[in-house]
C-alpha cells in the first residue's frame, strides 16, 4: 500500500489548516455562501437535506485496517456512528457539522486520507478496480496509475475551476470493473506483442442528464506521458468546454459537439505545444509508487485446498456464500472475499462504526491488512488464504455481513436519494429494500444468476443507473415519486446505456415490475445465458409485453 | 375535525451545524416545525423573506426558502415528501433526526 | 481598485484605453486585443510600453506573435469560478511571455495562490479584502505536486525534490524587462 512520505504529510495538513481558515472566515461573514461553497466543495462538504455531508475519498479503493478503524472513530465521534460507501470510493458522513470539519479532516490526516476534491468543479477521487493487485485476469496492478493521477491531481492550480466536475477511472484487467467507459476519461492497459505495456485513453463517457460511452482517443499511450497527456486533455477541456448551462458543461457534450475527431486534434495540437521537457521525473515517481505496490509474500499453497473443501461440505451456508462472494485470486491457494453491504432489507452501501471496526480486524488477521471499497458498495478483502474463509465468514455472519448475494438481485446500488440528498427527486432506498426482501429466498436469486440492478433517485445517475442491467431512476411527477425502469445498460468492457422500457410506476409497484421483469427472462433465456445477454438476444419487446400488456 | 390553512413556511440550515431550522413567529430560528409562522397571504410570506435575508447575512443561516405546508389542528405539516423528510429525518432510519430527537412535530413517519 | 503586485498594494502606472480612446504620446498604455490587432502598424512604432487587455475566449496562438512587444497582458476572470484564465495564463508563459501578467476581474483571496502559480504576477483586486488577508492567502500551501508551475520564495514542488538532486530554481516571480 502507498505510504505517505514527509512531503504528503505536510500537503494535507496544510491543506487541513487553509480549509480551517476558510471556514472560520465563512463563520465571521468574511465570506458569502456562494463564495464558500466551491472551497467547502473541494474538501467535500456538502449542505445536504438534514445536516453537513462530508465524503472522503478512499483513493483508488484501497485501506489499510489503521484507516478503517478511523472512518469508525469518525462515524462514532461527529456523526451517527455509521457511514455511506459510495459507487465512486468515497465514504460520506450525513450528519455532519461545519463547525467540526476541520477537525476531522486533521483526524483523515493523522491516518493519510482526505477528502480534497471529492466534490467541486475540478478532478475528482481516482478509482479503480477494487480487484486491483489481486485479480486472477489482472495484467497489472492499476494503482500505481491512480496515485500517481491522485498526486497530480491534488490542488492543480489550473484545473480546479473546471466547467464542470471531473471524473478518471484506471483499469489493469481488460473485464472492466471500474467502468471506465461511462468516466470523463478512463484508462484502460493493454499488452502488446512484445509484452510492452501502453494505456489505452478514452474520453466523453458519462451519465447524469445525457449518458455517453467514451470514445478512445490514444490506443496505447507510453505510461510515462501520463500525466502530460491528460494535462493536455484537461486544457482542452477548460478552455472550450460549455460553461453557459452546466447541464452541457462535462467534456462529453464537449466531444459530442466538436466531434471526436476534432477533439482529439485539438488535444493533439495542445500536446503537441508542450514544452520540451522529459518526462523522467513523472517516471521515477511512478517507479518510487509502484514500489509500495508491491504484492504482499504471499505462501506457497496448494491449489486444492481440503479444509476449505471440506467447509464446504460442512456448512451450507458457507458453501453459498463461498460459491457467491469469493473470487479467483491470481495466487493459488488465495481468494478474493466480497463482504456484501446489501443485506435483505438493508440500506446500500451503509455500514455501523461497528462493522468498520469487524471488517478491518479480519483485514488484519487474514488480508495481509488491506480493504477495498467497490464500485457496486461493497466490502472485499482482496487477499485471504482459502482455508482462512471459513473463520472469516463465521466472524461476518453475527455482524449481518454475510449475506451471499454478491453480484445477484439483491446485490442493489443506490444513491441515497431523497431520504438524504438535497438534488433527489424520488427515495432510492425504499425501492431498493422492497426489491431485496422481494428477491430474499437466495435459491431464487441464485437461480436468476448475475443481474446489476441499480437505482438514482434523480437524473443526476449518481446510482449509475444508465448501466445497470436493470436500471430504476426516481422521478417527481405533481409532487408524486415515479419511477422509470431502463434495460440493457452495462459499465463494463462492453458498456451500453439502458432504453427506457416505457411509461413508469408508483414506488410500492416497482419491485412487483422487477420480479416480472426477471421471471420473464427466466422462462426465455437459453442455457446459462446471463440476463443481460438474453435482453441484448431478444430486446425489450417480451418484457413490455410482461410488465404492460394485462394493464 | 378542525380546519385545515394552507400557506408558506421560511426554512433554511443553520449554518455553523447544518441543522434544518424554521422560521417562528418570535423571529427567531427553531428546529421545530409546529413553532413555525404559517404565513398565509403575499404580506406575511414577504416579511419572512425579508427576516430570512438579514439572518443570512448575518451568518446565522444559511440557503433559506420558502415551502408549502398545512396547518392542521395547530399542527403544521409540509405537503411534499421532500420536505416532510426535511423536517422529520429519512424515513429509512426512524432512529435518526428529529423523529428521533422529538422535534419532529406531530406528524412522524410511521413504522413500515 | 487597488492592484497587488509583490505582496504590497502599488499605484497602477498604466494607462488602460477603450477601443476608442486616443493614443497618448508615450508612457505605458494597454488596448484591447482587437484594437491591438488592427491598428498593429501604427502601434508598433509607439515609443512607450504596450500591453493588452485579453478576453477568455481570446487563444493564445493567436497572441503569440504580439507577445515579444508587449510589457503587461490582462486576462479576465468575469466570474470567479470561470477557470478559463488560468491555462490562457500557462499557455502564455509556455510561449516565452516573461512579462507582468494581470489577473483582474472577480478574484478571491482563496484562488490568488493559483493564479500566481500558473504564472499571474499582478492581480487587481476588490477592496473588500486588507491587504494582510492576501497575504496570509498567498502562502497557504507551501507545496504543489504538480510540474513546471511559477513558484515564490518557500514553495516547492513534490515531485522535483523527490527526483532531482538539485531542485530547478524558483521560477521568477518579478517579470523581466521585456524585450520589445
Amino acid at each position: 500500500m502507498y505510504r505517505y512520505d514527509e512531503f504528503d504529510h505536510q500537503f494535507v495538513r496544510e491543506r487541513t489548516a487553509q480549509f480551517r481558515d476558510q471556514a472560520d472566515r465563512r463563520l465571521s461573514g468574511a465570506l458569502t455562501e456562494d463564495e464558500f461553497r466551491p472551497l467547502r466543495l473541494m474538501n467535500g462538504l456538502y449542505l445536504q437535506l438534514h445536516a453537513y455531508m462530508l465524503r472522503v475519498a478512499i483513493p483508488y479503493g484501497t485501506l489499510s485496517s489503521r484507516q478503517m478503524r478511523q472512518l469508525a472513530y469518525i462515524a462514532d465521534k461527529w456523526d451517527r456512528g455509521y457511514g455511506h460507501f459510495t459507487t465512486r470510493q468515497n465514504i460520506q458522513y450525513n450528519w455532519i457539522k461545519l463547525e467540526d470539519t476541520a477537525d476531522i479532516l486533521a483526524a483523515l490526516a493523522e491516518v493519510e486520507m482526505h477528502a480534497i476534491q471529492t466534490s467541486g468543479n475540478c478532478i475528482r477521487n481516482v478509482t479503480t478496480d477494487h480487484w486491483a493487485g489481486a485479480a486472477a485476469d489482472e495484467i497489472s496492478d492499476p494503482r500505481p496509475v491512480g496515485e500517481l493521477l491522485r498526486q497530480w491531481s491534488s490542488l492543480h492550480p489550473e484545473f480546479s475551476y473546471l466547467p464542470r466536475k471531473f471524473k478518471i477511472a484506471v483499469t489493469g484487467a481488460p473485464n472492466d470493473r471500474a467502468a471506465v467507459k461511462v468516466h470523463d476519461i478512463g484508462l484502460r492497459l493493454h499488452k502488446n506483442d512484445a509484452g510492452a505495456i501502453g494505456w489505452e485513453v478514452m474520453v466523453g463517457g458519462g451519465q447524469g442528464r445525457t449518458p455517453m460511452i467514451a470514445v478512445t482517443v490514444r490506443d496505447f499511450l507510453p505510461e510515462k506521458e501520463l500525466v502530460a497527456y491528460i494535462e493536455a486533455i484537461m486544457r482542452v477541456y477548460n478552455l472550450y468546454g460549455r460553461r453557459d448551462n452546466k447541464y452541457k458543461a462535462r467534456i462529453k457534450i464537449l466531444v459530442h459537439e466538436i466531434g471526436a475527431e476534432k477533439f482529439k486534434a485539438e488535444v493533439e495540437a495542445e500536446y503537441a505545444r508542450r514544452p520540451e521537457q522529459t518526462t523522467h521525473v513523472e517516471e521515477k515517481e511512478l517507479q518510487r509508487i509502484a514500489a509500495y505496490f508491491a504484492p504482499p509474500v504471499f505462501e506457497k499453497l496448494s491449489r486444492f485446498t481440503p479444509a476449505f473443501e471440506e467447509a464446504k461440505l460442512l456448512h451450507p451456508g458457507f458453501a453459498r456464500w463461498a460459491r457467491n462472494n469469493l473470487a479467483a485470486h491470481r495466487v493459488d491457494g488465495y481468494t478474493i472475499v466480497n463482504i456484501s453491504l446489501k443485506p435483505e432489507g438493508g440500506i446500500p452501501g451503509d455500514a455501523t462504526a461497528e462493522q468498520m471496526r469487524l471488517m478491518a480486524d479480519l483485514a488484519e488477521r487474514y488480508s495481509h491488512d488491506e480493504l477495498r471499497v467497490s464500485h457496486p458498495q461493497n466490502i472485499i478483502l482482496p487477499h485471504v488464504r482459502k482455508d482462512d474463509a471459513l473463520a472469516i465468514w463465521q466472524a461476518l455472519v453475527p455482524a449481518e455481513l454475510a449475506t451471499a448475494n454478491y453480484g445477484l438481485a439483491g446485490d442493489i446500488i443506490a444513491c441515497p436519494g431523497m431520504d438524504y440528498c438535497s438534488l433527489a427527486t424520488a427515495r432510492s432506498i425504499p425501492i431498493s429494500q422492497a426489491i431485496s426482501r422481494k428477491f430474499a429466498d437466495l435459491d431464487v436469486q441464485e437461480k436468476i444468476g448475475p443481474v446489476k440492478i441499480n437505482i438514482s433517485g434523480c437524473i443526476n445517475a449518481c446510482g449509475h443507473h444508465h448501466v445497470g442491467h436493470i436500471g430504476i431512476l426516481g422521478l417527481d411527477k405533481k409532487g408524486e415519486e415515479f419511477y422509470q425502469i431502463t434495460l440493457g445498460g452495462s459499465s463494463t468492457e462492453s458498456a451500453s446505456i439502458g432504453s427506457i422500457l416505457g411509461p413508469g410506476f408508483a414506488g410500492h409497484e416497482v419491485a412487483g415490475a422487477i420480479e416480472k421483469i426477471l421471471t420473464t427472462y427466466v422462462k426465455l433465456r437459453q442455457p446459462g445465458e446471463e440476463f443481460l445477454y438474453a435482453y441484448r438476444r431478444l430486446g425489450p419487446q417480451p418484457f413490455k409485453e410482461a410488465l404492460y400488456a394485462a394493464a | 375535525m378542525s380546519e385545515i390553512e394552507k400557506g408558506q413556511v421560511m426554512t433554511a440550515n443553520r449554518l455553523r451545524d447544518g441543522e434544518v431550522v424554521f422560521l417562528t413567529r418570535s423571529g427567531e430560528w427553531n428546529e421545530r416545525i409546529d413553532e413555525a409562522v404559517l404565513a398565509l397571504e403575499p404580506q406575511a410570506t414577504a416579511a419572512l423573506e425579508a427576516r430570512a435575508k438579514d439572518d443570512v447575512k448575518a451568518t446565522l443561516v444559511t440557503g433559506p426558502y420558502l415551502f408549502d405546508a398545512e396547518r392542521v389542528g395547530g399542527k403544521i405539516r409540509a405537503l411534499h415528501m421532500r420536505e416532510r423528510i426535511r423536517t422529520l429525518g429519512p424515513t429509512v432510519r426512524l432512529d435518526l433526526g428529529k423523529q428521533a430527537e422529538g422535534t419532529a412535530g406531530a406528524f412522524a413517519f410511521k413504522e413500515a | 481598485m487597488p492592484l497587488l503586485k509583490n505582496n504590497a498594494f502599488i499605484q497602477d502606472s498604466w494607462v488602460h484605453l477603450g477601443a476608442e480612446d486616443p493614443l497618448p504620446e508615450g508612457g505605458n498604455v494597454s488596448i484591447p486585443f482587437s484594437r491591438l490587432k488592427n491598428e498593429w502598424e501604427s502601434l508598433a512604432k509607439f515609443p512607450g510600453q504596450l500591453g493588452t487587455l485579453l478576453s477568455n475566449t481570446d487563444h493564445a496562438e493567436d497572441v503569440a506573435h504580439f507577445l515579444p512587444h508587449l510589457a503587461l497582458v490582462i486576462l479576465p476572470f468575469p466570474a470567479f469560478v470561470d477557470g478559463r484564465a488560468y491555462s490562457i495564463a500557462r499557455q502564455i508563459r509556455l510561449l516565452g511571455y516573461r512579462g507582468e501578467l494581470r489577473a483582474t476581474g472577480n478574484i478571491l483571496p482563496d484562488q490568488f495562490q493559483y493564479m500566481a502559480q500558473v504564472g499571474f504576477s499582478s492581480f487587481e483586486v476588490s477592496e473588500r479584502f486588507p491587504l494582510e488577508v492576501w497575504q496570509q492567502a498567498s502562502k497557504q500551501m507551501s507545496l504543489a505536486y504538480q510540474r513546471g508551475l511559477y513558484r515564490r520564495v518557500g514553495e516547492a514542488e513534490v515531485w522535483s525534490e523527490r527526483h532531482e538532486e538539485t531542485a530547478p530554481e524558483t521560477a521568477p516571480w518579478e517579470e523581466q524587462p521585456h524585450a520589445g
